[in-house]
């Protein structure tokens, strides 16, 4: 596809913390981030990153309850796509540990979400506070196959 | 044998969109669950339960995934997988995963199961007694 003007938008959804609203939070994100021209892999790590870190939010942050929302923003400008993810739960004391590969608070878990949003995304944040919650804000950059970027 | 669908639709609460189905069957001492649909921390939580139960059941030596179906898999997946993989080992069995589309593979590989268990690219669908 010749150079596209990429037009800045934003989105925001906010929901329950149900196990199915993982999947409606991939789908919109991903929707909203194929509004420009990204590739199908681009798309499947979008897809990836967002499923880890909803699924990390009700898991974590609301011990797989649903007694919490969490909130989803995309936001895009020429440079890329900003994901952020909220949840006012239970917080993370330890964020550098956290954040390891193959660490995990449940022995049944990989502890790979991290790992995952790392690998898949241009730039990860985190911040959190024991019982006042956690954001993760991630940065996707645009390159794909587009000519002139 | 013919295939024998034992299970409902695991379904999420937008019928049909999200939606992962499993089917069982078994061919000798081997138990083949054929997957389709996206694999995330809400099909995974029913997964599970259906593949213990039909390991409980069925008690095969060899438990073969059949991923072709799959269109997204997350660490929650990813940890389903490994929680049976563990089970069967300590059993004496052992799992296979057969063909993965890429972006599934990929994610078997970043996360090293690709090095614990069988993956069968091409899937011995066919040949199901070449495996065994
Ligand atoms: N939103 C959150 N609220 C509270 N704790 C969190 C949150 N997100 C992550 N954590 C903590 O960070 C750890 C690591 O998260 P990560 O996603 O990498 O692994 P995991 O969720 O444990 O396993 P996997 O993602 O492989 O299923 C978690 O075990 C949990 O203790
Ligand atoms: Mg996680």
């Amino acid at each position: 596809m010749a150079d596209q003007v990429i037009r800045e938008n934003s989105m925001t959804l906010e929901f329950l913390s149900l196990p199915e609203n993982v999947g409606l939070a991939r789908v919109a994100v991903a929707t909203f981030a194929a509004q420009v021209d990204i590739t199908l892999n681009e798309m499947e790590e979008i897809k990836v990153a967002v499923s880890e870190a909803v699924s990390n939010a009700i898991i974590h942050g609301y011990d797989g309850e649903p007694r919490g929302k969490v909130r989803v923003t995309a936001e895009r400008d020429s440079s890329g796509l900003t994901i952020t993810v909220t949840d006012w739960g239970r917080g993370i004391a330890d964020i550098a540990q956290a954040m390891q590969p193959a660490f995990s608070t449940d022995q049944e878990r990989m502890g790979l979400g991290f790992a995952f949003m790392q690998s898949f995304m241009d730039g990860l944040e985190v911040t959190s506070e024991p019982d006042q919650g956690t954001q993760v804000r991630m940065f996707k950059k645009y390159k794909g196959e587009r000519p002139g970027n | 044998m013919a295939e024998r669908r034992i299970n409902n639709p695991l379904r999420n609460n937008i019928e049909g969109v999200f939606l992962l189905q499993v089917f069982f069957s078994m061919e000798g001492k081997e138990l083949w669950a054929r997957l389709k649909g996206e694999l995330d921390m809400h099909s995974a939580d029913e997964l599970r339960r259906e593949l213990e139960a039909s390991l409980d059941h069925a008690r095969p030596e060899v438990l073969l995934l059949d991923m072709e179906g799959v269109s997204f898999i997350d660490s929650s997946g990813l940890g389903v997988i490994l929680g049976r993989y563990r089970r069967l080992k300590k059993q004496g069995g052992r799992m296979v995963i057969c063909r993965p589309k890429p972006q599934v593979l990929r994610l078997l590989q970043l996360s090293g199961l690709d090095k614990i268990m069988t993956i069968e690219a091409n899937g011995p669908q066919n040949n199901p007694g070449g495996i065994g």
